[in-house]
């Protein structure tokens, strides 16, 4: 596919492309030449990547066992040898839950991500491409859960269905589509008259080819935005829902309910309340970092520059 | 012929526009009347969301109710009394005519009517975001301004970085961490709570309560040193959440302010050699702040959703702590009713926004 006297580099540079393959990768290209002289996006996805290498070598960096109990050691401050970050009540070595829990918030994120952009972009869509009263409807529909605050509708969700991971991830997805249909609906409402879905559409393509076929690409990369832009939002609810022992349950070292059971000791102890949720400050702030550089890059539009 | 047009009348009284006055009040009634009916569209949904939720629970409301030792008489009167005989749709009309007359259920725990003890509780917390939102306000506004005006520069990346850690905070640590250091280490504000356990009894015999919000209560009541207490009690948790709105502020108005000073109208004002202090802070603040109203609205809003937490960190007795409380013990009306009020508080911030936006912005009448 290369010719062979070329480099990456050149093809990649290349003003002609002469594949659809190469165009885009060449538009890839730009794009991350442009992330790349953003710092603080660079910061930002560094450290996206280390929770990535955290959560899966989870097992190889950890000293300990996350939820074995170790009374006689309890309660250790940060900087005792072989526990530099302190342990909990049980013993517990702080770091080593840190890195276990960082498996559980990104296994959250991901099936947050997975389901309610999915969603969102589906209504949204349907919504934009027919119009009319299905429009009216899935958007008044909507409108209705953009009016509930998130935690409060997720914190009924979740009184009603029981607290736990599934069903904390259920309801976080259950508040979040609406945002990703507005944004779909949007941007189907600006490629819905033009003349290539014409064209299509006088091929004799159906609706549901067209929709997904040629309007769902072009929202892609919004909604693609606002996904990075939301898993802060995510990792911050569910942690919120640990904190209220709504979410994932003990003894799992889930953020949130790491710090809130440092609560119980914290004029004294403050290091289990504390680091857990440094952690978490790290972590969105990584996701924010990056998301904001990605839609500066992505969508000049919104950059506000 | 126009409405306003005089047979017989001389030319000039004709030209007078005289229809343009009722027209436009016509105008901003009928907009007012499309605002009240999707207002009421909104709220029945948010009804039907409640609703259907609390017809899922798996807790049987006439066993809570009741107990387990019920005879089979008993149940059904009370599965009567409540309603529950009736078809689905029935009990749905019963719960949003209910609601629409202020009846939100009896709360499991306390036996009482939801809707008085969310009266009670919710001046606390209106009290608390409503501070929070002035400080963000304060802040925030000419933070954003001032990044604005030198994009890039040291001050724009410092904005934008606090601004993002603010995003980024989960608000219970913020606030457990702002106890430990400020309450715990420094000893510069009070504890949890609103009041010091000494002004108890005063707060509870002594203060006429006109408003249920503690620093406007005891500065008409004219006890200074109890509203010297309060201070000390809620600038923490308002200061806290305050930094969350100011994050979400400054960068809003740091974006409105970019697209503001790119148009054409600044480069005039500049170019007639006015100082550039009166065309950022005049001219251009003048029309960033209609869509900021929108902003601020919405931060106003989501700052009752970040005391729900708050307020079960610093023990303030608002709705987010009654809802969590309430959910402890698993007693659905009240957390149902909750979420309606704060539901049905937020959307008529966003309503009232959307009114004041179109009021100031005279493109959007």
């Amino acid at each position: 596919m290369i010719a062979p006297n070329l480099t990456w580099n050149q093809w990649l540079r290349d003003q002609n492309p002469t594949s659809r393959s190469q165009a885009r990768m060449a538009q890839a290209y730009l794009s991350w030449l442009r992330l790349k002289r953003n710092p603080l996006a660079m910061i930002g996805l560094g450290i996206t990547v280390a929770l990535i290498l955290m959560s899966i070598f989870a097992n190889v960096l950890a000293p300990y066992d996350p939820i074995t109990q170790n009374l006689a050691e309890r309660l250790q401050p940060p900087g005792t040898p072989g526990h530099w970050m302190g342990t909990d009540d049980f013993g517990r070595d702080i770091w080593t839950r840190i890195l276990y829990g960082s498996r559980i918030t990104l296994y959250i994120v991901l099936l947050v991500i997975l389901t309610a952009p999915v969603v969102g972009l589906i209504i949204g869509t349907v919504a934009g491409y027919f119009g009319g009263w299905i429009d009216q409807v899935l958007m008044r529909i909507t409108d209705i859960f953009l009016a509930f605050p998130k935690l409060i509708l997720a914190l009924a969700l979740v009184a009603v269905l029981g607290p736990g991971m599934v069903n904390a991830v259920l309801a976080i997805a259950i508040t979040s589509w609406p945002p990703y249909a507005r944004v779909a609906r949007a941007e189907t409402l600006t490629v819905r008259n033009s003349d290539y879905i014409a064209a299509v559409r006088l091929q004799g393509a159906g609706a549901v080819r067209v929709i997904w076929g040629h309007v769902m690409p072009m929202c892609l990369p919004s909604v693609i935005i606002r996904v990075t832009l939301d898993m802060a939002g995510v990792i911050l609810t569910a942690a919120g829902l640990g904190f209220l022992g709504l979410g994932v349950q003990p003894p799992q070292p889930e953020w949130g309910l790491m710090i809130s059971a440092g609560r119980k000791f914290l004029f004294e102890q403050w290091w289990v309340a504390t680091m857990p949720g440094l952690a978490i400050f790290v972590v969105s702030l990584g996701f924010n970092l990056m998301g904001d550089g990605l839609r500066d890059v992505l969508d000049p539009r919104s950059s506000g520059r | 012929m126009r409405p306003g047009f005089v047979r017989g009348a001389p030319y000039f009284m004709a030209s007078i526009d005289a229809p343009a006055a009722p027209s436009r009040l016509g105008r901003i009634l009928r907009q007012v009347g499309a605002t009240l009916i999707t207002l009421l569209i909104t709220f029945v949904g948010l009804l039907a969301v409640t609703f259907i939720i609390s017809r899922v629970v798996p807790i049987d409301p006439v066993m809570s109710i009741l107990g387990e030792r019920a005879t089979e008489a008993q149940i059904a009167e009370t599965r009567t009394k409540l309603g529950l005989d009736r078809p689905l749709w029935m009990q749905f009309g019963i719960y949003v005519n209910d609601a629409l007359h202020g009846d939100l259920g009896t709360s499991i725990r306390t036996k009482k009517p939801v809707v008085a003890e969310i009266a009670r509780y919710f001046p606390a917390t209106l009290e608390l975001s409503t501070l929070a939102t002035i400080i963000g306000v304060i802040i925030g506004i000419p933070a954003g301004v001032l990044a604005a005006t030198k994009p890039g520069s040291l001050l724009d990346q410092a904005v934008r970085l606090i601004g993002l850690m603010g995003y980024s905070m989960p608000v219970f640590w913020l606030g457990l961490i702002g106890l430990l250091l400020f309450y715990g280490q420094l000893g510069w504000v009070s504890g949890p709570g609103r009041l010091d356990a000494a002004f108890d009894m005063t707060m509870q015999f002594e203060l006429t309560q006109y408003t249920g919000m503690i620093l406007i209560d005891t500065a008409l009541n004219g006890q200074w040193d109890m509203f010297a207490n309060a201070v000390s009690h809620i600038i923490l948790p308002a200061s806290l959440l305050g930094y969350l709105s100011m994050a979400y502020i400054s960068r809003m108005t740091r974006s409105f302010m970019m697209n503001e000073l790119g148009q054409e109208y600044i480069t005039t004002a500049r170019v007639k050699g006015m100082p550039e202090r009166r065309v950022i802070w005049v001219h251009a603040l003048k029309n960033v702040m209609v869509p900021l109203i929108t902003v601020v609205a919405l931060s106003y809003a989501f700052l009752l959703e970040g005391a729900v937490l708050t307020e079960t960190i610093f023990a303030w007795p608002g709705l987010g702590r009654y809802i969590t409380d309430a959910l402890l013990v698993a007693d659905m009306p009240a957390v149902l009713g909750g979420t309606v009020v704060v539901g049905a508080v937020y959307i008529g911030i966003n309503m009232v926004s959307d009114l004041l936006y179109r009021l100031a912005d005279p493109r959007a009448r």
